[in-house]
């Protein structure tokens, strides 16, 4: 099976973005009110093929420990589609 | 005393470090990053730049080439292995040494003359360097704000291991880190450039001390292997 996967890399809750903070504090002065909790981080869209959806989530799992993301500093949210026979 | 100077496609600082070696009197050959093999060398340097681009993070991707194994079982063996600026980012994500290098605060790509702390002299680059002493570095990096784990941090400092920090901090690094070492001192990395700091015409000579640190270090090694 091949699942399209989704791996959004983010700094860590507690480890300063400034480009989050910097995006935010522009907004209001363009007239966007109300707008908080900007983070800046990174889309990496990929297909997995395994036999199974947790079998995919195992790998991707894996592969964002020791390439995609930096645990010092970041974390990974894996979100993995509908698989497709190949 | 022969250094080898590790050349990655994107690393833009490895003649400096050629020059700054060969004027202290040692040997220095650059190596290709595809070798397996360091050859017959006494100590490593990752030299600055933008290893594989810089794509994903600085220094993610150069840690999976192929000389990386090399330097890190030289490491391992007690080899002197010296990153500087990009060089310690590759460090960091190698696992060589704790810790990250983060975007600056301020978001501004540094490039200045700063003044930095010799803080520990038990690292393969500041064992000649008298503690306390004010040496003034050039820097020239965008990710160069250290950041690391309070237990890192503690073990850092309690082993004596940040060898270097800023006097005024440029980047917001953790504890104004500008260089730590590995526990058994042989591992180095920093952000400043002392191979830019060793020609009068270039501003400072004050890396030169640092350099024949290290040099001395690799000799070492070599009388002792």
């Amino acid at each position: 099976m091949n699942f399209p996967v989704l791996v959004e890399v983010q700094l860590r809750s507690g480890i300063a973005d400034p480009q989050g903070a910097t995006i935010e504090r522009s907004l209001p002065a363009l007239g966007f009110e109300g707008v908080s909790g900007v983070r800046v981080g990174k889309a990496i869209r990929f297909t997995v093929d395994a036999p199974d959806e947790a079998a995919a989530r195992e790998r991707v799992s894996a592969l964002c420990q020791r390439l995609l993301a930096n645990p010092v500093i970041e974390d990974a949210a894996i979100t993995i589609e509908n698989g497709s026979q190949r | 005393m022969k250094v080898g100077v590790v050349l990655f496609p994107g690393s833009n600082c490895e003649h400096d470090v050629v020059e700054a070696v060969s004027r202290l009197g040692g040997q220095a050959e650059i190596v290709w990053h595809g070798e397996r093999s360091l050859g017959g060398i006494d100590a490593v340097v990752l030299p600055g730049g933008f290893a594989h681009g810089d794509y994903l993070r600085p220094g993610a991707l150069a840690r999976f080439s192929p000389v990386m194994a090399a330097v890190g079982d030289f490491a391992r063996q007690g080899g002197p292995v010296l990153g500087i600026c990009n060089g310690f980012q590759v460090l960091t994500e190698a696992g060589l040494l704790p810790g990250a290098l983060q975007k600056n605060r301020g978001l501004k790509f540094l490039c200045a003359t700063v003044t930095v702390r010799v803080d520990s002299s038990r690292s393969v680059l500041t064992s000649g360097a008298p503690l306390g002493a004010a040496l003034r570095l050039p820097i020239n990096h965008f990710e160069g704000n250290y950041i690391c784990s309070e237990e890192v941090l503690a073990e850092l400092r309690d082993g004596d291991r940040v060898v270097l920090r800023y006097a005024d901090n440029p980047n917001g690094s953790v504890d104004d880190i500008a260089g730590i070492c590995s526990p058994e001192g042989n591992v180095v990395g920093l952000m400043p450039h002392p191979e830019r700091a060793c020609d009068e015409v270039l501003g400072s000579v004050d890396g030169e001390g640092l350099l024949r640190s290290f040099l001395g270090a690799g000799r070492l090694a070599r009388t002792s292997a």
